[in-house]
């Protein structure tokens, strides 16, 4: 954690530094893995970071109850097994379990709605922590709320563990369509936004600039092929994490590196087309409309 | 000038933006295809494993490797830079094998390793320094060393290729890639 006399200097440097590795991972893929022979075969298939959890969404999904934190020795296991950057996953509000993944040293905390809310109100103070937070959002303000608060990554929320893509489709064009409106509009109008927006006058300021969110934003839940992964990269995402798309497959080894390369070429139709070939299995997905639990829903 | 920029994953973009407003044309290099008439060659951050991967996957490596030892100017900045190394002290692989010096990849450690700081580059002055997992250089060789943080060598030039430990990218600095853009003219 971060010294209350610290000053602000010092914090806008760590939240440069941890923008900034969100900058290297771009055009990558961060893929879930439980064991670290999975985070292996992540690895070896070009995945640019690895989630470690006890249990994928779809998995966490079928078993229902409460879903927490993962057991550090298990994610200790992981960071043991592969260089690339490990990311481990808290519950929205559980600054406690934050505290304890950062004591670990991990390299990104996922504070997600795929595991069960701790807090029906707020959200990690994520200022507080020097070790990097990347958050769901369904929308403009979310995002922008979640970054006021720290996070220094936007993912789109996603529907996780269903292997249905639309979720994340729904959530990624709201974003750039917020965003376009933003961008078009005059001045005097901003503080209107942000008034609505629930957000920093300042935040909404830079996007209607720039164009973008101040941060690195990729797409999350629901990425089960190549094809998923180009249309989202293709929608604007700047990465894709994959949940339970690659080891709910039936070859993962060769699916995550086909979903790879997808990312990296995500226009060239001809090379995903032989990307898509003979990948075996996809995961059983499940359609919106038959699931009970909807994830998207926790923390706004 | 016609700037090739490694665009297969990592911090490309930042690259780019720095090196347009300095006047370069820039070509994102995803394929084999895209690499023809360069006048430079940036190698960005990201991930070296990834990286590594994908340009042999997307038969990248030999014209990249044939360009480099051919001389020409190249900017690579932390996976770039162990990119180029001949030899990575923790790891076996080794990518393209240009450049004669010895790195630790995340020789800091984790991401709380990460740290910013200003020191001095050679015939640049103070620099600001970002550095996020990043490797430093263990052995130089023939290599001149252009800066040095805490007695780590984190930049060095040999012939053609500039190896960089951090991120020159990040942050308001324009002046190493004016250096580099410098030598693509020549």
């Amino acid at each position: 954690m971060l010294e209350k006399k610290e000053n602000l200097n010092m914090v806008n440097k760590q939240v440069e530094l941890n923008r900034g590795l969100a900058h290297m991972l771009k055009g990558g893929v961060i893929m879930d893995v439980t064991t670290p022979e999975q985070a292996r075969i992540a690895q070896e298939a070009g995945a640019c970071a690895v989630m470690a959890l006890e249990r994928i969404p779809a998995d966490i999904r079928a078993a229902g109850g409460v879903s927490r934190m993962s057991d550090p020795k298990m994610i200790k296991g992981i960071q043991e097994a592969v260089s690339i950057p490990v990311m481990a996953k808290c519950r929205i509000g559980h600054f406690a379990e934050a505290q304890i993944l950062e004591a670990i040293e991990i390299d990104y905390i996922d504070e997600s709605e795929v595991l069960s809310p701790a807090d029906d109100v707020y959200h990690i103070n994520k200022r507080e922590f020097k070790v990097p937070f990347v958050c769901g959002a369904r929308d403009l303000g979310e995002a922008l709320r979640r970054i006021n608060e720290g996070a220094t990554m936007i993912r789109t929320k996603g529907e996780p563990g269903t292997g249905d893509i639309v979720q994340a489709v729904r959530h990624m064009r709201k974003m750039n369509s917020e965003i376009a409106r933003l961008v078009s509009m005059r001045e005097e109008e901003l503080f209107e936004a942000a008034k609505k927006l629930q957000v920093p006058y300042e935040l909404v300021l830079y996007v209607h600039e720039n164009g973008k969110l101040p941060v690195v934003n990729f797409a999350a839940g629901g990425v089960a092929t190549p094809a998923d992964a180009a249309l989202m990269m293709q929608l604007g995402a700047e990465g894709v994490f994959v949940g339970s798309g690659v080891f709910k497959s039936g070859d993962p080894a060769k699916r995550a590196a086909a979903i790879v390369q997808a990312v990296t070429n995500y226009k060239d139709a001809k090379l995903i087309a032989e990307l898509s070939e003979d990948l075996g299995e996809a995961m059983v997905g499940i359609n919106e409309s038959e699931i009970q639990l909807i994830m998207e829903e926790r923390g706004q | 000038m016609r700037i090739g920029i490694l665009a297969v994953q990592g911090a490309f973009a930042l690259h780019k933006e720095i090196l347009e407003d300095l006047g370069a044309e820039c070509v994102e290099l995803r394929q084999a295809s895209d690499i023809h008439n360069l006048d430079g060659l940036v190698l960005p951050g990201g991930e070296s494993t990834v990286q590594g991967k994908l340009i042999r996957e997307l038969q990248m490596y030999d014209k990249l490797k044939e360009l480099i030892d051919n001389g020409i100017p190249t900017l690579a900045t932390c996976a770039g830079l162990i990119l180029l190394a001949k030899e990575i002290s923790n790891d076996e692989n080794v990518y393209l094998a240009t450049l004669p010096v010895t790195v630790k990849r995340n020789a800091y450690g984790r991401q709380l390793g990460s740290f910013n700081k200003v020191d001095m580059f050679k015939d640049i002055g103070d620099f600001e320094m970002t550095f996020i997992r990043a490797p430093y250089i263990e052995q130089v060789g023939n290599a001149k060393v252009l800066a040095k943080v805490d007695d780590k060598v984190v930049a060095v030039q040999y012939k053609n290729q500039l190896g960089l430990a951090f991120h020159p990218e990040m942050g308001n600095d324009n002046r190493i890639h004016k250096y580099f853009l410098q030598m693509c003219s020549r």
